[in-house]
């Protein structure tokens, strides 16, 4: 939980010790035994730090350096850089709830299920929607019939063809209300599905229909021109009738799960691991180089930072969040940090006093927030500050920037001191507010960041409340006890709407109380906008309004962040954090010939001179499954950057 | 002695029905539901969701229905991992948290109970006050900071040892077991420690000095046996606890057993899955009470459980 434990340990030694001594029993000499025993504690903690001063140092991670990538004609790495074991380690957030596609949430699942399955699109490495399941489609110029042709090489991976009727039963199977699929509302505009959801048809009635074995036919309500990318979400992949109806709830089980896509389910070990193989019956089967992907769940993220140090993994899901100037200082090469299109922002209740009717106060408070220090000092990993609800990326999609997003900070501030007069506050009569966020060590030095800048521009007192997460949804979507507290979102789909739509007075997730006719009317206009330009404009407009009315308060654009082997290649940075296995691969590392590993083993203690190099010698030596690969730094490495801060 | 078993059994019954109860109704109370999620889910299929596992009935029933499960040994679907029943997730976590249990155990009783007795012997003296000393730290440490610190050190830096990870072999274990062991070793010390000194001050082993017999058949053979009653009335919880896991030392070795199910259990609202874990770890406490009640008769001949009972 804590990697750099010194410091707590100091603390919470120095309280156990004397809290513990009150149970000793009374002696002649206890008062002396006290003394030796105060020092002995003290000796103990010295050489607890001590060994950690000393080991951190040799421990400093040394990366493997990978061979340059050479390709053929055709775009595929040469056999001769390629590792000679093709096998990743992925470190992957939570255990999945489940691997049913229909059934599944939360972005680990997804990563599993990407690789699992494919549906009708799919993406490239850099994120663009591409040909999956369907190898090319037919959309009708009024933007309401899709045609998809599946790829006639398509196959589950027991070897039958994936044809139309299965995307059919699985799309019915979605919209069923008994399934209760957690992302049924993806399908929503399909024909009939709403009626589907609420019970009024049957599922027979949703506008799919298999034209032929291979030619799946869908009808919209409204034109919906990011249609294509909900199909790479999981609830829209087919699932194999025939094992479902066998199996039940249990298809999803190793031996038991027919999938369709580049992998498949090879065990399953409940928060150990989930390990796949290579899909044989894929149909790019021959691209696919990783022939195994191991899964591991990690509920917390030094865990997994602590496993990438040691060599177990080459992809993690996170990093420590409050590292990273050591990450930088140390494993700059392996650390990847990417825009990821979502939004940390605060949201005010507005059916309740004091930001009901208020749009002063709400804009004071808006502008009293100074987002460049809270993500240079605070999140730190080069967040984005910003204004705006959508972030920055879509390629046909520019957030409009309210005006006070060019004043400087200082114009801000003024602003702010101005409107909170305006709303009847002052320094004798001072707002009092609850600042509401969900546990958890990251939103609360946010939460205390914001409440500071409130407190000191406008003398705002502030009143932090955590709570645990599903107590703070349930006070949020009450909108009972909420004053301000803290939101964010993840776009599902590569458009604006899947934030717009938030803010619909009938939205579920609508916890702010937002209830504009005119809004709600501009979400509807975009909804049935064939016209892409017209749409675009529609949309900015929305923003632009729920901005103006300071519904919310951005904080900023977040990051993707995780550490990756520098082997690993084959996949790109995208906005969506979408990174399929079959597209990757590993290479060899620069120098694993036993006789270059002598010779470079000799130099690098030559350049370094500290003696340290023994250490790695030993390295080599270790068992196995300690040290898969001798990592290495290379030698332009400075070694400044060698050296690495010391907790203690 | 038979007669006596067959009555405290009579008696877990009660108990665990009472626990049960208690468990059900606390859970249910906590704001929130197994199915909330920041995704707001449509009414009707949340009202399905409800339907599919009886949430929408009256709790009364629920818990009728609970009941009638849990005496068939069926202790449910997880409402968490839809994949699994509580028994599945049950099965698999629980022979990973009683292997590291039993050899924590094991390693805490193996070095506990001699460095214990040791210190009693040199009450008093620097020895006694270093070895006490460090069994003060070792209860004074808390796991999540020991368990990182120990990676730290036999992972990363030395790369004798995985860094966590799962799998029936010893060098995955050691770290673990060692985390868990290290406060209980130092209980297990203070607590022999303490009994010891008083046994060595009573009249029998002023009668085998005077005997003349070694100083260590004294120890061994005499003293030890009535020291341990204290030591075995602090393992029947302790088991039972350390057998159903920790949650630290789960999280941050990576170790799929039960222990992070008591909290992430009840964080997620997986009602049967709480339960489950809960009546285990009931069951676990009942029975090893039971057994300490038995040790403690064939430790200490003073006590006799049908002799007792005939007398009242």
């Amino acid at each position: 939980m804590y990697y750099h434990g010194c410091r707590h340990l100091v603390q919470s030694d120095v309280q156990g010790f004397s809290k513990q001594s009150d149970g000793v029993p009374s002696d002649p000499r206890s008062a002396r035994a006290m003394k030796v025993w105060a020092i002995m504690v003290l000796a103990m903690l010295l050489a607890a730090c001590q060994p950690h001063d000393e080991v951190d140092e040799p421990s400093k991670p040394r990366l493997p350096v990978p061979v340059n990538v050479e390709f053929d004609p055709e775009g595929r790495p040469l056999p001769e850089v390629l590792a000679s074991e093709q096998t990743l380690h992925r470190g992957n957030g939570e255990e999945p709830q489940t691997l049913d596609p229909h059934l599944a949430e939360g972005v680990p699942t997804a990563n599993i299920l990407r690789d699992l399955f494919e549906g009708l699109t799919t993406t490239a490495p850099d994120g663009r929607i591409v040909p999956g399941a369907a190898i090319h489609w037919d959309i009708s110029r009024d933007g309401l019939t899709y045609t998809f042709y599946l790829d006639p090489a398509g196959t589950w991976s027991n070897g039958e063809p994936v044809t139309a009727d299965d995307f059919v039963w699985s799309w019915r199977r979605v919209v069923d209300p008994n399934t209760a699929a957690a992302y049924g509302r993806m399908l929503a505009p399909v024909v009939n599905a709403e009626q589907i959801f609420s019970g009024e048809l049957p599922p027979e009635e949703l506008g799919v229909t298999a034209l032929n074995e291979s030619t799946f036919q869908v009808r919209l309500d409204d034109p919906t021109p990011y249609f294509l990318g909900l199909l790479t979400h999981p609830t829209t992949y087919p699932v194999h009738r025939e094992s479902f109806e066998t199996h039940g709830s249990a298809h999803v089980r190793p031996g038991n799960l027919i999938s369709n896509g580049a992998y498949v389910l090879t065990d399953w070990q409940v928060r150990s691991r989930i390990e796949l193989a290579r899909n044989l019956h894929f149909r790019d089967a021959d691209n696919v180089i990783i022939e195994r992907v191991i899964y591991y769940p990690f509920e917390d993220e030094n865990t997994e930072f602590n496993r990438f140090r040691a060599g177990d993994l080459q992809w993690t899901y996170q990093v420590p969040s409050s590292q990273f100037r050591w990450l930088e200082r140390n494993l700059d090469e392996a650390l990847m940090v990417a825009p990821w299109f979502g939004t940390y922002f605060f949201s005010f209740n507005l059916t309740r006093e004091p930001f009901r009717d208020n749009l002063e106060l709400r804009r004071a408070l808006n502008l009293a927030i100074d987002r460049e220090i809270i993500t240079e000092r605070v999140s730190q990993f080069g967040e984005i500050p910003t204004f705006n609800l959508i972030p920055p990326g879509l390629p046909d999609y520019e957030p409009p920037k309210p005006e006070y997003a060019e004043w400087t900070q200082e114009e801000r501030e003024e602003e702010a001191r101005r409107l909170y007069r305006q709303a009847g506050y002052s320094e004798s009569d001072p707002l009092t507010v609850e600042l509401r966020y969900n546990t958890s060590e990251n939103h609360r030095k946010i939460a205390v960041a914001v409440a500071a800048m409130w407190k000191q521009t406008l003398g705002v007192r502030t009143r932090l409340v955590n709570e645990e997460f599903r107590v703070f949804l349930q006070n949020r979507a009450q909108r009972r006890v909420t004053q301000v507290f803290r939101a964010g979102w993840i776009g599902d789909y590569q458009d604006a709407f899947t934030f717009l739509e938030l803010f619909h007075s009938g939205h579920g997730r609508n916890d702010a109380g937002y209830n504009n006719p005119r809004y709600d009317r501009l979400l509807e206009q975009i909804a049935s906008e064939r016209i892409p330009a017209l749409r675009r404009n529609l949309m900015r407009e929305a923003e632009r309004m729920l901005l103006a009315d300071q519904v919310i308060l951005p904080t900023f654009i977040y990051v993707s962040k995780r550490l990756v082997d520098p082997r690993l290649k084959g996949w790109e940075e995208n906005i969506m954090d979408y990174h399929l296995t079959r597209y990757m691969y590993l290479v060899r590392e620069r120098g694993v010939e036993p006789e270059e590993r002598t010779d470079e083993v000799d130099d690098e203690g030559g350049e370094t001179g500290d003696g340290r190099r023994e250490t790695d010698e030993q390295a080599g030596l270790r068992p196995i499954n300690a040290f898969p690969v001798v990592f290495r730094l290379p030698s332009s490495v400075s070694p400044a950057i060698r050296r690495i801060a010391t907790p203690c | 002695m038979l007669r006596y078993s067959l009555k405290r059994l009579a008696s877990a019954v009660p108990t665990l029905f009472l626990l049960i109860t208690v468990a059900f109704f606390l859970i249910r109370i906590a704001p929130g539901g197994p199915f909330d999620s920041e995704r707001a889910l449509p009414a009707e299929i949340e009202a399905n969701l409800a339907a599919k596992y009886h949430l929408d009935e009256p709790l009364v029933m629920q818990y009728g229905r609970y009941i009638w499960q849990i005496v068939r040994l069926d202790f449910g679907p997880s409402f968490h991992y839809l994949d699994w029943t509580v028994n599945d997730l049950i099965i698999q976590g629980a022979p990973v948290s009683f292997t590291l249990g039993i050899l924590a155990l094991i390693m805490a009783l193996v070095v506990g109970i001699p460095i214990g007795v040791w210190a009693a012997w040199r009450q008093n003296r620097p020895s006694d006050y270093t070895v006490m000393g460090v069994a003060m730290i070792g209860i004074s440490i808390p796991n999540f900071v020991l368990a990182p610190l120990l990676i730290l050190l036999f992972a990363i830096t030395l790369g004798w040892l995985p860094a966590g990870g799962w799998e029936y072999s010893f060098s995955r274990m050691v770290l673990p077991v060692i985390t868990l062991a290290l406060p209980m070793i130092a209980y297990v010390a203070r607590i022999t420690r303490g009994s010891m000194i008083e046994v060595l001050h009573s009249s029998f082993i002023r009668t085998a000095r005077a005997k003349g017999l070694p100083e260590k058949e004294v120890l061994i053979n005499h003293a030890l046996k009535p020291a341990l009653l204290p030591v075995i009335s602090y393992l029947g919880p302790a088991a039972a606890a350390i057998l159903t896991g920790s949650v630290v030392v789960e999280r941050i070795f990576t170790i799929p057993g039960i222990g992070s199910y008591f909290v992430q259990g009840a964080l997620n609202r997986d009602y049967t899955l709480v339960m489950g874990v809960v009546i285990l770890y009931g069951i676990l406490i009942i029975v090893f009470n039971f057994l300490v009640d038995l040790l403690y008769a064939w430790l200490d001949p003073r006590i006799r459980y049908d002799d007792l009972e005939s007398e009242s």
